[in-house]
């Protein structure tokens, strides 16, 4: 019978179901993003287990000391434990990055599904805005949001928000813009399903990828923002551990003690790698077959 | 006999373009009754799809109904507001695609999808929404539905896509199935299956169908009634039967002979000569002219009204015994 038939041949093609799950240890810099982030991540969760010094607490009699058995990468200025402050600088810089990351994301992708979908006005209106921040340069557009409203994390989520949330609409408008002409789209009015329904249900899913992707790579820029706000002294108050801030205490001792600066800085280089490839094998991975 | 359940009556759809407008359906009528099926017919272009859209009220954003009147199930669907009109979809009037890749949601299970109605429109609870899915995909014809029901469209075949579309447009309990080429994307073997399913699912559920096609083949198979449009305009309607063995406008009596295979011994097959018009600037008088075999000179001016040639019957033609003669001189069918 030609049904059987067709439930053979169809059968085949069933198996060879090729699911995120059965390639995502195949893709190298997904597996490569995934180890080194994993790391760092559960370095900053264990952190009270592999330090046995408080990231804050001095200690003025052994002030830049070296590498010892105590202090495994020595001590600052005021003799705190450096690798204890890069731990939790760690739990500090990625908490904020990630929220950084998800107001905007959030934000960002909610407008680009609206403004796409019902164009006229309210696209337009949405343009007009992202002109606006557009025409400002990041760094100093957070700066001086950051400048204005105070520094602290919380100043930090609205400045970043702010700023970061035209680059999600923007992609996301596009792929609605391309996506609500397809057939599904008109099959699922043709069945009376209310816009809402449509917006989420339907399009969101099949544009969401392009923006979960970017955020990886945003939250690179983010990291690097709040690590440059507390570099120049507006990010993450002091005593708060935060990387930015250690690279800028140990400046001033940049010709005796280059480590103070130096592992910080190391640091930041190996989170932003770690996402950057994390965003290519994300990117490799979500992509439609 | 009873009201129609759709009647669609001297409808007019133009597009915006930035030169001005164009008429792509041109007071077209037709009428489908209960459990009845009506063929559409025509060549790209003809307004076939623009008119199955305006009656669901899914017309692109630039066109828009400029004259006459969709009546489904009694309500004037072109005089409603679109909470109306959102009503009377997938609840009484459905449509199934051409193109079943395109028309599924690739990142939404199968059964998901089918179970959508269901839930939303029907306020079934998710665990009867659920076997709701299951008996629409049984119905189907899928084999296996509950392995089938947590694919993806990219692991099915196309049969089986087309199969999972018809359940989804089964699955609001529509009174009115509207069809828009759905096996033309199909291999042959594909396109009967899915013609005979189509076919059973009327006797069983009672459905009409509104079938939207350029293949002749197909709509002798599945229609009743048939409409034939060219250049937007209706040019001529009646049983299938009727109509294939005698037609009365030069264009159906064209297309029919332009038809290979079709149970008839003909040397060679007859091609129209011409293209279809720029519906831009349509012809004047007859819109067919151009490129009819008996054209005359009171052809050229003025509109050319639907005439009544017979019990059920119409054609656009002023000399509508010209196309009939014809086909009576060389049948287009066999045992006609």
């Amino acid at each position: 019978m030609a049904v059987a038939a067709e439930a053979v041949a169809d059968a085949q093609v069933f198996e060879h179901r090729r699911g995120f799950a059965r390639r995502w240890y195949r893709t190298p810099s997904f597996v490569g993003g995934v180890s080194i982030l994993g790391l760092i991540v559960l370095a900053a969760l264990a952190a009270p287990l592999i330090t046995n010094h408080g990231p804050t607490s001095q200690d003025l009699l052994h002030t830049l000391q070296g590498p010892s058995s105590s202090h495994w990468l020595g001590t600052d200025d005021l003799g705190r434990d450096v690798w204890s402050r890069l731990v939790y600088g760690a739990r500090t810089d990625l908490k904020v990055a990630f929220l950084a990351v998800l107001f905007p994301f959030a934000i960002g992708t909610l407008l680009g599904l609206v403004s796409g979908y019902y164009g006229g006005w309210i696209d337009a209106a949405v343009n007009w805005l992202v002109n606006v921040v557009v025409a400002f340069p990041f760094y100093v557009l957070i700066i001086a949001l950051v400048f204005a409203l105070g520094s602290g994390t919380r100043n930090i989520y609205i400045a970043i928000t702010i700023v970061g949330w035209v680059s999600y609409t923007r992609i996301i408008r596009g792929e609605v813009l391309v996506a609500k002409r397809r057939d599904y789209v008109l099959a699922a009015k043709s069945g009376g399903l209310s816009d809402a329904r449509i917006l989420f249900r339907h399009l969101l899913p099949n544009v969401v990828t392009q923006a979960i992707v970017f955020a990886c790579s945003d939250i690179v820029l983010d990291i690097l923002a709040i690590v440059t706000l507390g570099y120049l002294g507006l990010g993450v108050q002091p005593p708060t551990p935060d990387w930015g801030r250690m690279i800028a205490d140990g400046q001033t001792y940049l010709t005796t003690h280059w480590e103070l600066s130096t592992v910080p800085g190391i640091a930041v280089v190996f989170t932003a790698l770690g996402l950057s490839l994390l965003a290519d094998g994300l990117a490799d991975l979500l992509r439609p077959e | 006999m009873s009201e129609p359940l759709l009647r669609v009556r001297d409808l007019q759809v133009e597009f915006r373009l930035s030169g001005g407008t164009l008429r792509a359906v041109d007071s077209a009528s037709f009428e489908v009754g209960r459990g009845e099926t009506l063929g559409l017919v025509g060549e790209s272009g003809s307004g076939k799809t623009v008119a199955l859209r305006a009656v669901v009220g899914l017309l692109p954003r630039t066109a828009r109904i400029t004259a006459g009147t969709v009546e489904i199930d009694g309500t004037d669907v072109t005089a409603a507001g679109e909470d109306r009109r959102r009503a009377l979809r997938g609840t009484t009037v459905a449509m199934i695609f051409q193109e079943p890749m395109t028309a599924l949601n690739p990142v939404m299970r199968v059964g998901d999808q089918i179970a959508e109605e269901p839930m939303v429109r029907l306020g079934q609870t998710r665990r009867n929404a659920r076997t709701t899915a299951l008996e629409l995909m049984r119905l189907v014809g899928i084999p296996d539905p509950r392995r089938r029901a947590d694919a993806y469209p990219h692991e099915l075949s196309g049969g089986l896509r087309q199969r999972v579309m018809i359940a989804i447009a089964l699955s609001g309990n529509p009174k009115l199935l509207l069809c828009d080429e759905p096996t033309t994307a199909l291999d042959v073997t594909i396109q009967d299956q899915i013609l005979k399913l189509l076919q059973r699912l009327q006797h069983e559920l009672g459905l009409a169908l509104v079938f939207v096609s350029h293949d002749l083949a197909v709509i002798a198979q599945t229609c009743q009634r048939l409409a034939v449009m060219y250049a937007g305009q209706v040019v001529e309607t009646g049983a299938v039967a009727d109509v294939f063995r005698e037609p009365r406008h030069p264009y159906t009596l064209g297309l029919l002979r332009s038809v290979p295979d079709f149970d008839v011994v003909r040397a060679q097959l007859a091609a129209i000569g011409g293209a279809p018009p720029d519906l831009a600037a349509p012809p004047h008088g007859c819109r067919f002219h151009p490129r009819c075999p008996f054209v005359q000179n009171d052809c050229l001016d003025g509109g050319i009204p639907l005439f009544d040639v017979g019990p059920g019957r119409a054609a656009r033609c002023l000399h509508h015994d010209e196309a009939a003669a014809d086909a009576r001189r060389e049948p287009v069918i066999a045992n006609a």
